[in-house]
């Protein structure tokens, strides 16, 4: 099948083109800033930009908080179905797929009329009450692949007989939940907590309508404004993603080798 | 006149060697077995005769073609797969028609020869059906009618009931070898399961690391197994260490008795350690079996298992098992018993390793 | 699994009470997807039937058939069919050479890694990478000239347009057409195709009546996928042509930021247009899913 393979060669070059020619015009392009030769001008120049420290920062900080009060979230609500409400699993799927569906700016176009000053809920009456409403909006929109990353982590553990098992020793809920459950879904915890750094970290849509100052509009500006910078930025934002992922590899790995304890 | 003739085959994935010099000559309409444990290289023999392999030596030819050069597609063989291979996105008819309507057959023709074939395997009332729906029984069967379908000269099954439930294996093999011999179709049936080939074969080829051990008839398989391995891989055997004591008398030792063998010993020198096999239901513990030699020993344990008792003993440091149908009148030797096992001295079958 | 049914050893004997726990365990979620997810998108869903003072009508939705915003709908369709279906064709080789292919296991490791990663780099940055590659003075714009003294912009190209935007979008629909097709074509049994050489087909025969005839629903479904996915994109597109290409989501977020179209509902109606658009295509992506999955039992 000696044609077939040239084939499948012949695809992944192409394919890999596609891929890699963008990065290295990036690279190259973000090297260009000093006249005539290659030099990290560009680079220095982010790092010494204040809004870029400024936003960065308020990203990492949002991203810490969503994956923190997401998992406080998702973590007991996926065990809680598996455990007591079986029945509700095929429903609380379907919302976790919702943010998927619907798009991300349809869904801040709700938030926009439903928590502006005049409603019940002002949240975007106040700096504070905006903040908290972009994490909620950042939970929402990495749901999906929290929610999966923990519920394939609790189905590979069964926390059924982990739990009975806990009981039968004598263990309250709040035991059971810190040491026997959450240490043993960890693996799945910190995946989803590695997409969910990506994701926030570039997110866009969200940011820009609440005017919040993240990293996304941040980006965006100086791609308006500046020439050689928005390359930089590209190439940093990409890295952060490609060491998520390389993290999210890690752990995946770690979590397979090590035995769920009973 | 050999039907399918293998000379020679040779088969090494890089430095390995998977099947050494394998020849056998299968006569039309023959249905022939390649019995052994996984990675003896009978599946791969099969997939060198279907063309899914190329030989690295020796020669294949059926109905006097040498197939080297055919591909699969050309060899006009029927083959079964153990995990069925239906294909999902059809029904049963048009998998059953696939290779028809492959070949350019007509519509009409194609549907009158799959309903034969349905018929055939008593199958007819689903033909609507598809492979999701249905037991991996059914499947197999449906797999089966696809291969006969195009009429192939030759049909090959790779381990087909592997992968179903005891009883319905039974009652397939019985059904796959009724319909062979009313087709009077050459057949190479691959398995691991010894009874299996021994019901159902008309000759069983014994396969151990990528050789032919022995070839024969289940009778003679059984009954005059050629090496040891052959010996322990069909049915339950009990191999006994012997001393040889006088090779010319072709007497022999186990423990302290002595025992004058039917079959020679010249070969080996006094003093010298043999293996010797005995099959479980050689012996009997009655005085009124058909015997003309016996062994005495202490029974280890007694298992009643229904219609057999199967009890251990122990002799000179030997521990044989041997199987007695149930009797009603009969208790069970109990453990530490002293029991003598009467047997003919021809069934104590000298093993070459 | 077992098969207790309560698994609490300290349970109250009342089994309402157990109930009333089992329910109020699962509250917190139901009350965030409440507030933050389900409830404003069916505000907007039933904003989009009312007029400003609150009277129900169709007016909103009559009014989306005006040539600017059909016009809208129609961009975003072209380029989403158009990136989705790229994405897809050039995926299903790269899925097909990974899984098919016969090339060494490390190329089929390093194409899923990477394809995870690359279907993440979307938004701004994505823009930003494509300005500087086929950009007027980008990486690539600049190596044809000197090398092959080929004037890409010269051809009437311009990275800032719809093939521009389509071209950057199928950056990431490649890799998850990847990432979802392999585990499809992972199932194709090895067999199917043996069985079907065996029975005297050529490749050809087993491409055009088995393999596909399989394949289609997962294909279809992914495409659908990607499809929706471009469809509700924005990030990109606004870093790349900004406003100069009226693709709804663009649309929308100038209505929401400056009300350009001088009537809220009308914003929510084409939102509603959104949801349906997306609604839709998951919903037929997750049907061809299940029956895909049906026939690889």
């Amino acid at each position: 099948m000696k044609a077939q393979r040239l084939g499948a060669w012949v695809a992944i070059i192409v394919g890999a083109s596609y891929f890699i020619i963008p990065l290295i015009g990036t690279i190259e392009f973000s090297l260009r800033m000093r006249r005539g030769e290659y030099s990290l001008d560009a680079y220095q120049s982010v790092f010494s930009d204040a809004s870029f420290r400024e936003t960065f920062g308020y990203s990492m900080l949002m991203a810490l908080l969503t994956i923190v009060f997401g998992m406080l979230l998702v973590v007991p609500t996926a065990y809680w179905v598996r455990l007591r409400l079986p029945q509700m699993r095929q429903v609380v799927e379907f919302i976790t797929l919702l943010p998927l569906v619907i798009p991300a700016i349809v869904i801040v176009f709700g938030y926009l009329r439903m928590y502006n000053s005049s409603s019940y809920l002002p949240l975007t009456g106040s700096t504070i009450g905006t903040n908290i409403l972009l994490v909620f909006s950042y939970i929402t929109l990495s749901l999906p692949y929290m929610y999966r990353a923990v519920d394939t982590a609790m189905r590979a553990i069964d926390v059924r007989t982990l739990t009975e098992a806990a009981e039968s020793l004598g263990a309250r809920w709040t035991t059971i939940m810190f040491k026997c459950i959450f240490p043993n879904v960890m693996s799945g915890v910190l995946s989803g907590a590695f997409i969910t750094l990506a994701i926030v970290m570039g997110e866009f849509t969200f940011a820009a309508l609440l005017n919040r100052p993240a990293f996304g509009p941040y980006l965006q500006l100086v791609g308006a404004n500046k020439a050689y910078e928005p390359s930089a930025l590209a190439v940093i934002a990409f890295s952060i993603t490609w060491l998520s992922m390389g993290l999210l590899n890690l752990v995946s790995r770690f979590g397979k080798a090590a035995p769920a304890k009973a | 006149m050999s039907f399918l003739t293998l000379t020679n085959i040779q088969k090494s994935f890089g430095p390995v060697q998977v099947v050494k010099n394998f020849n056998m000559d299968i006569q039309k309409g023959e249905f022939v077995s390649f019995l052994g444990p996984s990675g003896c290289g009978k599946t791969t023999v099969l997939r060198m005769i279907a063309g899914f392999e190329t030989p690295t030596g020796g020669t294949l030819t059926i109905n006097g073609k040498d197939q080297s050069a055919l591909k699969p597609n050309q060899r006009n063989i029927g083959m079964v797969f153990q995990a069925y291979a239906l294909f999902p996105n059809m029904s049963v008819h048009d998998n059953v028609a696939f290779g028809l309507k492959v070949a350019g057959a007509q519509k009409p023709e194609i549907d009158k020869r799959v309903k034969e074939m349905l018929g055939l395997i008593k199958l007819d009332h689903l033909a609507d059906r598809f492979p999701y729906q249905m037991s991996g029984g059914q499947q197999q069967r449906v797999a089966l009618a696809r291969a006969l379908a195009v009429k192939p000269q030759v049909l090959l099954l790779d381990e087909p009931l592997s992968a179903l439930d005891a009883k319905i294996r039974v009652s397939l093999r019985e059904e796959i070898r009724q319909i062979q011999q009313s087709l009077g179709i050459t057949t190479v049936f691959v398995t691991h399961d010894q009874e299996e080939a021994l019901s159902i074969s008309d000759r069983i080829v014994v396969m151990n690391a990528g050789k032919a051990d022995q070839i024969g008839s289940p009778f003679e398989i059984y009954n005059t197994p050629a090496t040891r391995f052959v010996a322990s891989f069909v049915g339950t055997l009990n191999l006994i260490e012997a001393k040889v004591v006088d090779p010319d008398q072709n007497r022999i030792q186990i423990g302290d008795q002595a025992i004058t063998l039917k079959q020679s010993v010249a070969a080996h020198k006094a003093g010298e350690t043999i293996s010797l096999a005995l099959r479980p239901e050689a012996g009997s513990l009655s005085d009124s079996a058909k015997s003309d030699t016996a062994l005495t020993g202490q029974v280890v344990s007694a298992h009643f298992l229904g219609s057999v008792i199967r009890t251990r003993m122990n002799v000179g440091g030997n521990v044989i098992s041997f199987d007695m149908f149930n009797s009603p009148g009969t208790t069970p030797p109990s453990a530490g018993e002293t029991v003598t096992l009467r047997f003919m001295a021809a069934d104590l079958l000298v093993i070459r390793d | 699994m077992s098969t207790v049914s309560t698994p609490m050893v300290s349970s109250a004997p009342l089994i309402n009470k157990d109930r009333v726990i089992d329910w109020l365990g699962i509250a917190p979620f139901i009350i965030f997807s409440m507030l933050f997810l389900i409830i404003p998108t069916l505000y907007l869903v039933a904003g989009a039937f009312l007029t400003p003072e609150g009277d129900l009508t169709l007016k909103n939705i009559g009014d989306l058939f005006t040539p600017s915003i059909m016009s809208a709908y129609w961009i975003s369709i072209r380029v989403s069919v158009a990136s989705a279906l790229g994405g897809a064709l050039i995926g299903f080789f790269l899925a097909w050479a990974i899984v098919l292919g016969g090339l060494p296991s490390w190329v089929r490791s390093t194409l899923l890694t990477f394809s995870g990663v690359a279907s993440n780099f979307a938004g701004v940055p994505l823009a930003f990478a494509f300005l500087a590659t086929l950009g007027r003075t980008g990486l690539v714009t600049v190596f044809l000239r000197e090398w092959f003294d080929f004037n890409l912009y010269g051809t009437g190209f311009n990275l800032l347009s719809f093939f521009g935007l389509t071209i950057t979008y199928i950056y990431f629909q490649i890799p998850l057409m990847v990432l979802i097709l392999t585990p499809a074509l992972d199932g194709m049994k090895k067999e199917w195709r043996e069985a079907s050489q065996i029975l005297g087909a050529t490749n050809r025969q087993y491409w055009t009546m088995v393999a596909m005839p399989i394949l289609w629903p997962s294909l279809l479904g992914t495409t659908l996928l990607l499809f929706a996915n471009a469809f509700g994109a924005i990030a990109t597109a606004f870093a790349l042509t900004g406003s100069s290409l009226p693709i709804v989501p663009i649309l929308l977020y100038a209505q929401i930021r400056g009300d350009v179209l001088h009537n809220a509902n009308l914003g929510y109606a084409i939102a509603l247009g959104m949801i349906v658009i997306t609604g839709v295509s998951n919903i037929l992506y997750l049907m061809l899913r299940m029956r895909a999955e049906r026939w690889q039992k």
